[in-house]
């Protein structure tokens, strides 16, 4: 070789492949302004929709008059309930198995719900046109508390499900009540409580929230009469499967809707389901024949489109007096709103929170949960997480820490005793699951000897001492979180959405010159899918990422996926792509055999080619083999080097992470100031690094929020508090903790590159480090549980109440 | 969030902005920096159908040194405000508290006189200017009129201003040099308004306060000028005794609305606690 050869190590640098900090490709449009979103999409002759909305919470709908608004110069239709009678959509089914108003057919279930649709030249007038629209309201009795959702004596929400005893997921055992789900071994579990040593009990609730990306809910519908196809561009984290579901309802052959999710500005969950201004849209385009407009403003993505949580979890733990956990048994009240719109895969009313068991090996669980409406908006999406995953981890992490209370036991010493062990997996869990990978006590270990765990402790114990004797008014929390997460959605026998197995998939194409276009199912919202999925290419096929192109989002080229969320591109369209390369890399054995005239099993991979097998001279480069497929492929050999692959994952992946915050509060004012926080997390194979840890800091920061006081309130009436950035807490950099980051590598054994996803854990994981920092500041002072949100007026009430205010 | 339709006017001078303003009446409405008023546009809370923009007006602008008084036209905006070395020089507080208010991008638009004249109980400036017994030049169809911003208030968005009044600028008696000041705020995150916010001027003699004024922002549907509070402080050596009963004094006027920054009780309690703060800040910053 002479000098001008590069070495393995730069060519391996050049590919930038699997582990290189890759700078983000999509950024170089973001940070420029240049990217293009629904809202920059305009279309010829295009007009604009916006909804009338419903002021009050519950009440009947008697009379819609839109005279006025119609005289109004540019107005074009007022739809209602009526008029998508004609066309069936008036309702429309939900991923949980209910049925939804797209607009009030009669009555409203919550403030805000769409009443009207129109449709003006542009966005100036049809917001005039709202206020013109008279809508007369009967107003019925609000109900607003979950806990009173089955009283006997509750007011009827749903109408429409009179005399239904049977709901998606079996009986109904009340007028309000939406479904029961029950795992586990009740009996085992009760034996487990009646010989306990010990046993704590807990109500523990997760408060509503909204995922809030930064972009809100929208799209474009543009019906071609002339050639009946409708292309729909939208903020879809599933774009294929808003097209299924929009062939299904509209009866427009699957083949003649083109949906197209350009780039998103954000999801985390309040993307996946169908709202009524998709539908809306579509009716309105296909009545106008013009391309329909419809943008949500902040108030409305807030207070309509998709809560998250809102789950009140009854948590009993039975114990031995070693600390040695016997059971677990959890009762879930669950707050869906007006309908069950929940975007779990269908046969999950629950999602996956049967994950509560955690990281611990509890030899007996059961869980129940009860579903319920309230007139509050529908919802119920997976915010940054696996479909219910950061409920059923904030329960456990709680509820860990409320017993080693009990056991006067240190919290991390608990969880220690109580890990899965490594050589327990693949472990089956008490509730279902087996759980692919883990090594929680070399995770937990690292995180409390790199924080100087027992050093903190120390300081806390003084500062304690201190507050007692009246030198401070400061006092010290340190929240232990270690959370199992389950994501990856999911193997085709328990995983679908209104019947389409939860697979994913990749298209990789060869270009003669050896560049790449590559396609897959999924959609990036600002997850970097870009870079990431070039990343996996360039390894698996020795061919630089910069030289791939990906495209996700266009229904027409990509293949079919199920979309983004729940953690679920790595774990299986990340498998997908890695199994299409490989094919790639088969077929690419086979030419540079034949090129080389040897044959194939004389050939070993080497970084971006293929060499003879002791003779290093001998190889092709990708490049080489990639122009001899087009130019002169292996007689017998079809030209052209492509492949596709659909993944139907063999099981779930479950990232884990041990989570440590420090916190100091100031009980006069109830001010919390985040000291320290470290978030060691083990995804697997880490494809990116650098975009791993902007994944957990982001994670982290929706935590810090969510946990310290982001909130979706309503008061008696049912009016919606506090849906704008003013009161719904988005955290600033001036607010936003310092993150240290961390990370142990330990590798799925059933995805073929070993990959988990991260995208979520930190949210999983970093809610419970923040509520467990604020409830151990105060343990001292006979603290067993404060409810979240944790924003200052709250810590301050309870410090009020624990009489630390003299 | 779509404003309704208005007519958009530029005067050059506070003689046509108020021309402007008598002929419309209560369908017009001035427009400094915008970030108080164009929200409650966007809410369609304000409909306004003229909207009168000061920024052609020069006069407005400036901050005059008058030696025992400092007068700042009513466009000067809060970034400007923390800019000035007279004001970091003689009336310090104010950079403090404008530091305070929203962000930055917020105080290169919104102005002093705006922040004044909105009404909105959350404004900072309000209060303060009660703790420096600020007053107001109005100029209407009849001239010019001063109010105290003591006098100025009268609930969350109604004040002494007239439809056809413009504020054109405030006057501000220049405190004793070497005078202790502080302004407390309590908020849930940048940008926010305050939970509660309280700003002390005062002025010691040997260990002694000679003079104390205080007062409240964001925990009535007014600014409170705590006189009460004042009162028992000044003389004072700040004692705790003493600055435990003038925190209960500033507790008692107090009368705020519960929100989302929290119930009316904590509101209350949040204001005693900024008057303590604000006292012993403004104390340790005191000469003589
Ligand atoms: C996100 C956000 C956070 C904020 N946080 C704070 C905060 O923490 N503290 C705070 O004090 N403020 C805060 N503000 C308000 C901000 O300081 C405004 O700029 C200020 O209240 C109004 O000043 P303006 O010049 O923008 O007035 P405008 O919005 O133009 O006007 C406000 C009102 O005063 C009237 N007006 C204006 N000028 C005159 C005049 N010369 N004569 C008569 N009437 C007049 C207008 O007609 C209008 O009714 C915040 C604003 C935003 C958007």
């Amino acid at each position: 070789m002479n000098d001008m050869t590069p070495t393995r190590e730069q060519r391996e640098a050049n590919l930038e492949g699997m582990g290189c900090k890759r700078k983000r490709v999509e950024d170089v449009r973001f940070t420029q302004g240049k990217g293009q979103y629904v809202d920059d999409i305009k279309l010829p002759g295009m007009v604009y929709g916006d909804f009338v909305r419903s002021p009050y919470a519950h009440a009947k709908v008697t009379k819609i008059d839109a005279t006025e608004a119609l005289k109004l110069p540019g107005v074009i239709a007022v739809l209602t309930a009526e008029d998508l009678k004609g066309v069936n959509l008036a309702w429309m089914p939900t991923l949980a198995g209910d049925v939804q108003m797209v607009l009030a057919d009669g009555k409203v279930l919550y403030q805000n719900q769409e009443v009207a649709f129109v449709v003006a030249e542009d966005r100036y007038i049809a917001d005039d046109a709202i206020q013109l629209v008279e809508v007369e309201y009967e107003e019925l009795p609000v109900l607003v508390d979950p806990f009173q959702s089955m009283a006997p004596d509750a007011p009827v929400l749903r109408p429409d499900l009179e005399g239904k005893t049977e709901g998606a997921h079996g009986p109904r055992k009340h007028h309000n009540h939406i479904f029961n789900w029950a795992v586990g071994d009740k009996d085992e579990t009760a034996k487990a409580f009646s010989d306990a040593d010990v046993t704590i009990k807990e109500m523990i609730s997760y408060h509503r929230t909204h995922p809030s990306p930064l972009e809100t809910c929208q799209c474009v519908a543009s019906m071609d009469k002339v050639k009946g196809e409708l292309t729909v561009y939208g903020t879809f984290q599933a774009p294929h499967v808003i097209r299924t579901v929009a062939s299904l309802l509209s009866t427009i052959p699957e083949h003649k809707i083109h949906v197209i999710a350009p780039d998103i500005g954000g999801g985390f969950g309040n993307k996946v389901g169908a709202y009524p201004g998709y539908i809306c849209a579509i009716v309105a385009s296909i009545v106008t024949g013009v391309p329909v407009k419809w943008v949500e403003d902040r108030m409305e993505n807030l207070s309509t489109t998709s809560f998250a949580r809102d789950y009140h979890m009854t948590t009993e733990i039975a114990a031995k007096n070693d600390g040695t956990v016997t059971g677990l048994k959890v009762h879930v009240l669950a707050d869906h709103g007006g309908f069950d719109a929940c975007a779990d895969p269908s046969k999950w009313p629950a999602g996956f929170f049967n994950i509560v068991t955690g990281s611990y090996d509890f030899p007996a669980a059961h869980l129940e949960v009860d579903g319920v409406y309230t007139n509050k908006a529908p919802g119920g999406v997976a915010y940054r997480c696996s479909f219910r995953v950061t409920e059923a981890a904030y329960c456990i992490e709680r509820a860990m820490d409320i017993l080693a209370q009990k056991l006067e036991m240190d919290p991390a010493d608990l969880r220690m005793k109580n890990f899965v062990k490594p050589e327990q997996f693949p472990y089956q869990s008490a509730l279902g699951w087996e759980y692919d990978s883990g090594d929680y006590h070399t995770a937990m270990q690292k995180a409390m000897d790199t924080i100087g765990y027992r050093e903190l402790r120390a300081e806390q114990k003084a500062k304690q001492e201190a507050f007692k004797r009246g030198e401070t008014r400061e006092i010290m929390g340190i929240g232990v979180s270690f959370f199992t997460e389950i994501v990856g959605a999911g193997p085709s026998k328990n995983c679908d959405i209104l019947g389409v197995a939860m697979f994913d998939s990749a298209e990789i194409r060869v270009h003669p010159t050896g560049s790449v276009i590559s396609r897959m199912g999924t959609k990036s919202q600002g997850q970097g899918h870009e870079t990431t999925w070039a990343q996996i290419i360039a390894t698996e096929i020795g061919i630089p990422a910069a030289d791939i192109m990906v495209e996700e989002g266009n229904t027409d080229t990509a293949p079919y996926g199920l979309g983004t969320y729940g953690s679920r591109s790595t774990p299986v369209a990340g498998a997908a792509i890695a199994l299409a390369a490989r094919k790639i890399r088969n077929k690419a054995q086979m030419i540079a055999a034949h090129m080389l005239e040897v044959s194939e099993y004389d050939l070993e991979w080497d970084v971006d080619g293929f060499q003879v097998k002791g003779n290093p001279e001998a190889r092709k480069s990708m490049k080489e083999i990639a122009w001899a497929a087009y130019h002169a492929p292996p007689p017998n050999m079809e030209p052209g080097l492509e492949a596709v692959s659909y993944y139907d994952p063999p099981n779930m992946t479950y990232p884990f992470g041990a989570y440590f915050c420090v916190m100091d509060i100031d009980v006069d004012t109830g001010v919390a100031n985040t000291r320290r926080f470290y978030a060691l997390d083990d995804c697997g194979t880490r494809i990116n690094p650098m975009i791993i840890e902007g994944q957990v800091h982001g994670g982290l920061t929706e935590a810090f929020a969510i946990a310290m006081g982001q909130e979706i309130a309503y008061d008696e009436m049912g009016n919606v508090m506090g849906a704008s950035f003013m009161d719904f807490f988005i955290p600033t950099a001036v607010e936003t903790p310092h993150w240290e980051t961390d990370y142990t590598v330990t590798p799925s054994p059933h995805h073929p590159i070993g990959a988990k996803g991260v995208g979520e854990s930190p949210n999983v994981g970093g809610v419970p480090a923040f509520s467990n920092a604020v409830n151990d500041a105060f343990q001292f002072l006979g603290n067993t549980h404060i409810q979240m949100p944790h924003d200052a007026w709250r810590i301050w009430k309870a410090a009020k109440d624990l009489g630390a205010h003299g | 969030m779509i404003p309704g339709e208005f007519t958009y006017h530029r005067p050059s001078s506070v003689a046509e902005a108020v021309a402007i303003l008598v002929s419309h009446g209560d369908e017009a409405r001035p427009l400094s920096g915008g970030h108080s008023l164009i929200p409650m546009m966007k809410l369609r809370m304000a409909a306004p159908e003229h909207l009168v923009d000061l920024a052609g007006i020069a006069d407005l602008k400036g901050i005059s040194d008058g030696g025992a008084t400092i007068s700042i036209g009513a466009m000067t905006t809060q970034n400007e405000l923390i800019g000035s070395d007279l004001l970091t020089q003689k009336l310090p507080i104010i950079r403090e508290t404008s530091l305070l208010i929203a962000d930055p991008q917020i105080r290169y638009m919104g102005t002093l006189g705006g922040n004044v004249a909105n009404g909105d109980p959350g404004n900072d400036m309000p209060g303060l200017m009660q703790c420096l017994n600020a007053s107001y030049v109005l100029a209407g169809p009849d001239g010019e009129r001063e109010v105290a911003a003591r006098e100025f208030y009268e609930a969350a968005y109604f004040t002494a201003l007239a439809p056809e009044e413009l504020l054109t600028a405030v006057k501000i008696p220049v405190p004793a040099a070497g005078h202790g000041y502080a302004y407390e705020k309590l908020k849930r995150k940048v940008g926010d308004y305050a939970t509660a916010a309280a700003a002390v001027i005062l002025t010691m003699d040997g260990g002694t306060v000679s003079s104390c004024s205080i007062a409240l922002t964001n925990v009535a549907d007014t600014p409170l000028f705590a006189s009460d509070a004042s009162d028992i402080i000044t003389g004072s050596t700040l004692d705790s005794a003493t600055v435990d009963r003038a925190v209960a004094a500033a507790e008692a006027i107090t009368e705020p609305a519960s929100d989302g920054r929290g119930p009316a009780e904590y509101r209350t309690k949040m204001a005693g606690i900024m008057v303590r703060r604000a006292l012993a800040r403004a104390a340790e910053r005191a000469n003589g």
